[in-house]
């Protein structure tokens, strides 16, 4: 093997001197193979390098031209080099970063201020309906069970009118929604009607799998505690009560209810038929074949139920209950005055200090209403100026003596 | 495969057959020969020959074979095997114990097949990593197993080929020349004459010189080939060992005749058998047990300081993950128990049942392990292979390592501890061949009290290579030649110059490796690969004034009568001889390299016996007393007695008359003395005398012009060829050499052989050797001894003995030639001093009866040997003085001066003698001339301890005055005179003291001492000693060692060390295949250490901070939502994304980081060495740095988290949807944080970068869109793309990664205006124009210069040495001592900001 043919591949080159040459050549083929191997990983590199570690001599080196080596290396103007590395070398120093700083200051005030605003601009009302006060109207219905219904209603005055689109919440607190165990508490494939899984439910979803020898459907713990509650929302005008329309579809995420939740497929869609074999969670009062009487928002694929399988990420959290539309252009979503809501209370919350509530509110491009994210931004935003302005200072009373050639003591 | 299961059976044969053994030798010799005490260390090597059949297959086969393995794995069982030292990792328990432990149910986090995929990914790589570098050595081995050499075998009674493995103990191995000796051998036979047979050990010591081996007494006499079926001998010797100079042992000849083997009879495997036709030998070693093997104790694993110093942090890791999971269960404990009864979110166990809060608390312990198991990092280890890899690459493919000469470049023999090379602290270094190149040049002489510069010879050595010669080109004007002859020479050197820079060429396509040699025909000329001959050595340009001095000679003969030769051209004349003659040696022809050239008209001539020739001689001696004062040749001759004799007298020649000898004397001897026939008639030699007349012209002519091949010499020192050359330049050649005669062709007048009486070889005691011979031309016996001159003025015949008018004369040249010779000390050279005595025949015969008696006595031989020397060698005249370089390697003492200011202490270790170990360390700017030096040299270890605890006290008294002085100093004026900075101290320790200190009582103090001392130079150290020093210093002052060396008596250094470093080139194989480094020059340490080293360690260093960084912070993520969640051990991100966030998005770039980043530019670092200090004391790597980023991390992940928090808080955010932001954040965090880290950004980073970001979300998305099913959660379905089409996502991220930034970013940039490191001020120096640059460079010296001067005071105690620049004086070209280095070279200077 010539040596050039050595250098090229991977630059390995042995002593030709020696007891032992040929067989260290022998090693440096190995290692070169080596070489070869951590080239894959390392190829990418070279045309780095090429630039970095002087690549021009790396080329005569190949040619193995001694005297023309020698006359470079006498030859060699330090003045392109020294103006590339001038390039691709960050420092950082007061004044390189001060733009970005005031950058950085500039787009987040605005854009903080921006954010503020539109949280300040949306309109939301919460009523906690737990009933753990006395004077609460749902303190009757504190200690229900999940199959003894117990209704209550309880009055509300709107100060401002919501104008557009209400999104009608309902709020839990102190659930966790988010344990492990209990997250992983579901089975998937059943959810999204795998027929196998309807009838065998994954080991996930013990202790709620069967139910006196049958598969529970939907299995686990999830679906097991599903709020049950219903709220209704009364507009009270005048003693009148006005039922306010409630729509109950499309809350849930397009994805999940068109793809990710399925019913069991089979001949017919009788979900009845197909749901056959399986039991009901024990906790539910009417099988999942039940839970709507319109087909298409029936089974698992129901939105309610879609919407509480999607489990909260923190303990105090609120689900998505009903849209409330804007009928028209003239007339707001809901007006100023007073309103009431009847709930069917039948989920229990007071045994671990949970609280529930029932929220209105009205969104925007960014969802709900909170101020903090544009609060941030202004401060951030303010800190940066401030600081923009500090290294201005700075760079201005010592900045200079790093730039010139006097190096500092 | 067969191998290790043979190795295990014969290791327990050995243990088990030592008694066995020592019966049946008993049994079969009926007598034991073994003393007690050795029994069971014996080996009995028996030829596999009829009689001894029965007997050889009993204890023969019980030796290893020649086959070598030094491979760790076979096929079978690498997995097993890798697998069991991959485990030895703790770390990789640790993932196997969380592997296991998520198989339990009970605190089951992830999935499991989850958790296996890093430790699977780990070994895997890691153990691809070792199979490789195994399978390198497997094919290694199978090439020198398979080489083939000249076996005898029974069944076809001749010499077969055979392959090295198939070679076994008690085979008879024949040997041509050039071969390489496949196992130890006992040498049976040898073609030489003389039963000699001359072996290269460069493959094994590293030394180029050739050795003598002796063929086993009774051997040597016979004259044929050994007949290996008559050989009925049994070898007797000691078991193996790897103790290079020692064999015992003797053969039994069948007739219990016994005689002893020493190791001038054992030929050693890997060697190469030179000058020798043929050699048989019987092996006694073989394989692994053979002494080359047994030093070479195979591949050694090192682990590098900072992963030492990763292992320790890891372990605070662990604490730290201990400690967050102890406050997830007590958490979950807490939050159990506040429940009266079980909410239906806390689902009971599968039992059906619930644990009670104290024991769900211990499982969520064990869960909470489980999820934040990547606190511990995985991906570091991976990491840090490869990017030690990488970091590999890059050195290996730096062209500034490749040297042109040897064709060699550096290799990196180990991947894991590149990093150690920014950290070393002391460099043990070899001499020989590291830091000189084992070449010995000529450089300049003095004769007669006249200094020869030579200095067209320097320029030559000059256009060799651009050494910088700061100190030479001054120092050659100053001598005494006159300046006008140096001016014409200029056409005359080039014309030399020319052919000169032809040659390396020549070199370089004919050295062939051994190997390479042996395939071809063996007779084809090599003009390479010969001991000292390399060009620069050879081809001495003579100096002009001298030349033509030298040159009257031959015009002066032609006034034959009129002996008006000056004074000085006899000096010069003898002189010369006594460089050619002076010597051992051995002249071969050009076309057969390493082939002892005789005479052709000299017929070999059967010497009987050492005893023999000295009756021969002594009658020859008494004879000639009764010959005239001024005997005739015809006398002398016609009265030898026997062809001896007769041989003295033919010569031819024309000579001027010596009148130093009194004699003038032209003679000629007109018949052909080709012809051994008519010479051997001594009847008939006839003296003419013949006119001058037009004879010189021709004579000179027909020495020119005559196709004179040019002869080689083989020295066993590389002085004596380099003396041998410089005579042959001025045209006194030596011809050959023979036993008994010297021919010298001199300066075309012809050959003259001269009668070689004795030679005294050169011991350590005299310091000086001498031959004795009978010249020619007078007839007289006359002394030539050549030695150092401490000696050597001592003996000169003093005024009162001389009764010639010439003592004054003498006397002067004596004392101008002492001059020359401190002189040439200063410079560095190697000075050896000649002289001269004529003896009568009567004072030679009387010395000669007392030699006879010296040698034959039994009791004390060697003192009356020596006595018999010192006899001789007296009442000398002086001629003159030689001045020898031996080479230093190009840029050594710049290297050497660069890594001291980098705050490395060097050391030098060396066999060599006490003398040359000081001339170099003077030479390569180890000791500085006014350094003082403390010389080590106690018989007994109480004197030792005494006078080391003296120096020691001298020098703290040194050092307290110095304080003193130059606190004193500093109030008052800031240039100190020498008085005021003391001394610098050198410490010189010679090998036999070097025993005493070693010893555990004085350890302690000697390493104190040493490190009081700025340089330590041991001397005649064995490579045991050499290895022992490294260890101490190592283990004692816990310091980083670097050891360099280039043969194979550094091997043992070379492993010891933290990293080794082998020299690879021209010597043998032994130390670079040891070595963790193979360079080709020392210089390039230079680079590797200041650059190189530089950068793997702050790359490395960096990089595992960040590495630690990443993996607190993403795992205090997922701590911090635990808060959140019951403390449950729930993750908020996808597993996948999880565990591949550390595998796959986030580890490229880090990688790129480690293997690409330079925190300053190469030319900087080289330029200012004391930026190497910054890697050597782990600047970058405190413990506080540990910390702090620890620090930032957690603020970086509280940040990361709760920013998202407040935005999502209380909204119907779900889990992943949550989860989803924080890790893009974390993303974008991460990478971010490497930028501002990253000291040089390039389009790389940028391209790294943004494909670990686009990697990342493609990732995200396709397991949004296809994971829709994926038991047990699929919650992550369509998350990306929801998030990616809300605005808030984008703001929560931006928001959050400005704010963990902030503060870093601030710092940095506050550091780098306010307080820059060196580092980073060096950095400021890239931007610069080169002048400015060159500028602020020197300014910056300058100032360390006075910052060294001022910082001193307070902080001279050495362990001062704090963080900073250690920044050291230039001591380039000031003379003045008071500008000199100041007295402690790891004192330092810390650069205030």
């Amino acid at each position: 093997m010539s040596c050039e043919e050595q250098l090229r591949n991977g630059g390995c080159l042995a002593s030709r001197k020696g007891a032992f040459g040929d067989g260290h050549r022998s090693l440096c083929n190995s290692l070169r193979q080596g070489w070869e191997i951590a080239g894959i990983f390392l190829s990418f590199i070279k045309p780095f390098r090429i630039s970095q570690e002087r690549e021009p001599r790396f080329s005569q080196r190949r040619g193995g031209q001694a005297l023309e080596q020698v006359a470079r290396k006498a030859g060699e103007s330090p003045s392109p080099e020294a103006l590339r590395r001038r390039e691709g070398q960050p420092i950082l120093t007061a004044g390189t970063v001060l733009p970005a700083f005031f950058i950085i200051g500039l787009i987040f005030i605005p854009i903080g201020i921006g954010i503020f605003v539109t949280s300040n601009n949306i309109r939301e009302y919460e009523i906690d309906y737990t009933g753990t006060e006395p004077f609460s109207p749902c303190n009757k219905c504190l200690n229900v069970s999940w199959d003894s219904p117990c209704t209550c209603t309880i009055n509300f005055t709107l100060e401002h009118s919501f104008e557009s689109n209400v999104f009608m919440y309902y709020g839990l607190s102190n659930f966790y929604q988010n344990h492990r165990r209990y997250v992983k508490s579901r089975d998937d494939s059943q959810l999204n009607g795998d027929n196998s899984s309807l009838h065998n439910p994954s080991k996930e979803c013990e202790p709620y799998r069967t139910n006196e020898d049958k598969p529970i459907a939907p299995c686990g713990a999830i679906a097991n505690s599903m709020f049950n509650d219903t709220l209704e929302l009364y507009r009270i005008d005048n003693d009148t009560r006005t039922p306010i329309t409630l729509i109950k579809k499309g809350i849930a995420w397009w994805t999940d209810k068109n793809v990710k939740f399925r019913n069991p497929t089979g001949d017919g869609n009788n979900l009845t038929a197909l749901f056959q074999g399986t039991t009901k969670p024990v906790n539910w009062p009417k099988p999942v074949y039940m839970l709507d009487p319109e087909p298409d928002n029936n089974g698992f694929i129901n939105e309610d139920f879609i919407v509480w399988m999607r489990t909260a990420a923190l303990p105090t959290f609120r689900k998505l209950y009903r849209l409330i539309e804007r009928k028209n252009n003239l007339q707001p979503t809901l007006q100023a005055g007073k309103y009431s809501l009847d709930i069917a209370y039948n989920y229990p919350v007071h045994s671990f200090d949970g609280r529930k509530r029932m929220i209105l509110s009205t969104i925007s491009w960014m969802g709900g209403k909170n101020p903090f994210l544009g609060i941030a931004y202004i401060t951030v935003g303010s800190i940066c100026f401030f600081l923009g302005v500090v290294l201005l200072f700075i760079h201005h009373k010592y900045g200079n003596r790093n730039t010139s050639a006097d190096i500092p003591n | 495969m067969a191998d290790p299961i043979r190795w295990a059976r014969y290791r327990w044969q050995r243990l088990i057959s030592t008694e066995g053994r020592e019966c049946s030798s008993n049994n079969s010799s009926s007598k034991c020969y073994q003393s007690p005490k050795t029994t069971g260390k014996h080996r009995i090597v028996i030829p596999c020959l009829g009689h001894f059949k029965e007997e050889y297959e009993k204890v023969s086969k019980l030796y290893m074979n020649n086959k070598i393995r030094t491979t760790r794995y076979t096929l079978l069982n690498f997995l097993p095997r890798n697998l069991y030292e991959q485990f030895h990792r703790v770390a990789n328990l640790y993932f196997l114990f969380l592997v296991v432990l998520n198989w339990v149910p009970v605190v089951e986090a992830f999935q499991k097949e989850i958790t296996m995929l890093p430790l699977i990914g780990v070994l895997t790589i890691i153990a691809v990593k070792d199979g490789l570098e195994d399978y390198s050595r497997y094919k290694m081995d199978k090439q020198i197993n398979n080489l083939v050499t000249k076996v005898y075998s029974r069944k076809e009674k001749k010499y077969i080929d055979e392959c090295w493995k198939n070679v076994s103990v008690g085979d008879f191995v024949r040997l041509s020349r050039n071969e390489i000796i496949p196992a130890d051998m006992v040498l049976l036979y040898s073609s030489d004459p003389d039963g000699i047979c001359y072996i290269e050990t460069a493959g094994l010591d590293g030394e180029t010189n050739l050795k003598q081996r002796q063929v086993v007494r009774g051997y040597s006499e016979q004259v044929s080939e050994i007949d290996p079926e008559e050989f009925s001998s049994r070898i007797e010797c000691e078991s193996p060992s790897n103790d290079l100079s020692r064999f015992r042992g003797f053969v039994e000849h069948s007739n219990m005749d016994r005689v002893g083997l020493s190791k001038e009879n054992l030929l050693l495997r890997g060697c190469t058998v030179r000058n020798t036709e043929a050699v048989v030998g019987i092996v006694v070693y073989a394989g692994h047990e053979t002494k080359a093997m047994l030093n070479n104790s195979g591949p050694h694993y090192k682990r590098s300081k900072l992963e030492r110093k990763v292992n320790t942090d890891i372990l605070w890791c662990v604490l730290l993950l201990l400690l967050m999971c102890l406050t997830g269960a007590i958490g979950h404990g807490i939050w159990l128990s506040r429940y009266s009864e079980t909410p239906f979110f806390n689902i009971p166990g599968p039992d059906g049942k619930l644990s009670p809060p104290a024991l769900a608390g211990f499982y969520m312990f064990w869960t909470m392990i489980i999820l934040l198991q990547v606190l511990i990092p995985v991906s570091l280890y991976v990491s840090i292979e490869i990017v030690k890899l990488g970091q590999i690459y890059l050195i290996q493919n730096d062209i500034d390592f490749y040297h042109e000469k040897t064709d060699s470049t550096i290799q990196c023999r180990a991947l894991n501890i590149a990093e150690d090379l920014g950290q070393i602290q002391y460099i043990f270094s070899d001499k020989t061949g590291t830091l000189t190149e084992n070449k010995m040049v000529f450089r300049r002489c003095t004769i007669a009290g006249q200094e020869y510069c030579h200095e067209e010879n320097a320029k030559r050595l000059e256009a060799y290579q651009e050494m910088d010669s700061e100190d030479e080109d001054p120092a050659d004007c100053q001598c005494g030649s006159s300046t006008p002859t140096s001016k014409c020479q200029g056409h005359n050197n080039r014309a030399v110059c020319e052919p000169l820079n032809r040659k390396p060429l020549n070199q370089l396509s004919g050295s062939y490796s051994a190997f390479k040699r042996q395939d071809e025909a063996g007779d084809i000329p090599h003009s390479g690969h010969m001991a000292f001959s390399s060009p620069i050595e050879t081809d001495v340009v003579p100096d002009k004034q001298l030349l033509e001095k030298f040159s009257q000679i031959s015009y002066q003969q032609s006034e034959e009568t009129s002996s008006k030769l000056s004074l000085e051209t006899m000096y010069i004349t003898d002189f010369f001889l006594a460089l050619a003659i002076c010597n051992t040696v051995v002249v071969s022809g050009p076309n057969q390299p390493r082939q002892k050239m005789r005479l052709s008209s000299l017929s070999r001539m059967p010497i009987k016996s050492l005893e023999e020739i000295r009756q021969m001689f002594q009658r020859f001696s008494v004879r000639r007393l009764s010959s005239s004062p001024l005997p005739s040749v015809k006398e002398s001759s016609s009265v030898s007695p026997n062809s001896f004799v007769r041989k003295l007298s033919i010569f031819r020649m024309k000579l001027a008359s010596s009148n130093l000898d009194g004699a003038a004397q032209r003679v000629s001897e007109p018949q052909n003395t080709d012809s051994p026939e008519d010479s051997q008639v001594p009847g008939e030699l006839h003296l003419v005398n013949v006119a001058a007349g037009g004879e010189p012209s021709h004579a000179v002519s027909s020495v020119e012009l005559s196709p004179i091949p040019k002869p080689c010499y083989e020295a066993e020192s590389p002085d004596e060829a380099a003396l041998v050359h410089a005579a042959r330049a001025y045209k006194c050649v030596l011809q050959s050499r023979t036993p008994d005669r010297v021919t010298v062709d001199f300066a075309g007048l012809g050959s003259l052989t001269f009668q070689l009486l004795h030679i005294l070889p050169f011991d350590s005691l005299r310091k000086r050797m001498s031959v004795v011979v009978r010249h020619p031309v007078s007839n007289k016996v006359i002394v030539y001894t050549k030695g150092a001159d401490s000696v050597m003025m001592d003996l000169l015949r003093t005024a009162s003995e001389v009764h010639t008018n010439n003592s004054e004369i003498e006397e002067k040249i004596k004392e101008r030639t002492q001059q020359h010779l401190d002189d040439y000390a200063r410079r560095g050279l190697r000075t050896l001093c000649i002289a001269k005595k004529v003896m009568s025949d009567a004072e030679y015969a009387e010395w000669l009866n007392h030699r006879f008696v010296a040698e034959t006595s039994i009791d004390n031989r060697e003192d009356l040997l020596l006595e018999s020397a010192m006899r001789l060698e007296t009442k000398l005249t002086l001629l003159g003085a030689t001045g020898i370089e031996d080479r230093l390697q190009e840029g050594v003492p710049d290297t050497i001066q660069a890594l001291r200011k980098a705050g490395i202490k060097i050391w030098m270790l060396t066999g060599d003698k006490r003398e040359t170990a000081v001339n170099i360390a003077y030479a390569c700017k180890l000791l500085e001339p006014e350094d003082r030096i403390f010389t080590l040299k106690s018989q007994s270890r109480d004197a030792c301890a005494l006078v080391m605890s003296k120096i020691l006290e001298g020098i703290q008294k040194n050092a307290s005055i110095k304080e003193k002085n130059s606190e004193k100093l500093g109030n008052v004026s800031a240039s100190p005179s020498a008085q005021a900075r003391g001394f610098n101290a050198g410490l010189v320790i010679d090998g036999r003291t070097l025993e005493h200190v070693l010893h555990d009582s004085l350890q302690n103090i000697f390493l104190e001492l040493t490190e009081e001392c700025r340089a330590v130079v041991c001397c005649q150290a064995t490579p045991l000693q050499k290895s022992v020093l490294v260890k101490l210093v190592r283990s004692k002052l816990k310091a980083m060692t670097l050891a360099v060396g280039d043969g194979a008596n550094d091997v043992s250094m070379i492993q010891v060390a933290d990293t080794g470093v082998g020299i690879s080139g021209q010597e043998g194989m032994q130390a670079v295949m040891a070595s963790d480094f193979a360079i080709s020059q020392f210089r390039h340490l230079r680079k590797l250490l200041l650059v190189h080293g530089h950068w793997c360690y702050t790359r490395l260093t960096n990089m595992v901070l960040y590495f630690f960084y990443k993996n607190v912070t993403y795992v205090n993520l997922l701590f911090w939502y635990q808060f959140f969640c019951g403390f449950s051990g729930t993750s908020m991100t996808d597993y996948w994304i999880l565990i591949l966030f550390n595998l796959l998005f986030t580890s490229v770039p880090p990688i790129i980081y480690g293997v690409l980043d330079k925190d300053v530019s190469a030319e900087i670092l080289m330029e200012l060495p004391q930026l190497y200090t910054t890697s050597q004391k782990s600047v970058a790597y405190l413990p506080s740095a540990f910390w702090i980023t620890l620090l930032d991390a957690f603020y970086q992940s509280l940040v990361c988290f709760f920013v998202p928090y407040f935005t999502y808080c209380g909204s119907d955010i779900d889990i992943f949807s949550f989860g989803n932001p924080i890790n893009t954040s974390a993303l974008f965090i991460m990478l971010f944080h490497l930028l501002i880290e990253c000291k040089s950004v390039t389009w790389i980073h940028a391209v790294v970068i943004v494909g670990s970001i686009l990697f990342y979300f493609v990732f995200s998305l396709a397991v949004g869109a296809t994971c829709k099913t994926h038991n047990p959660r699929s919650d992550f379905y369509w998350i990306m793309e929801q998030h990616m089409t809300d605005p808030v996502f984008y703001l929560v991220c931006l928001l959050t990664t400005c704010i963990a930034l902030l503060p870093r970013y601030l710092i940095r940039v506050l550091q780098g205006t306010l307080f820059p490191s060196p580092v980073l001020r060096a950095k400021y120096l890239v931007r610069l124009s080169p002048e400015e640059q060159r500028k602020a460079i020197k300014r910056w010296k300058d100032e360390c210069n006075v910052n060294d001067r001022v910082e001193l005071q307070p902080t001279s105690v050495p362990s001062s040495s704090a963080a900073g620049a250690v920044l050291e004086e230039e001591t380039t070209d000031s003379a003045l001592p008071a500008s000199k280095t100041p007295f402690h070279s790891s004192s330092c200077c810390i650069a205030p900001f």
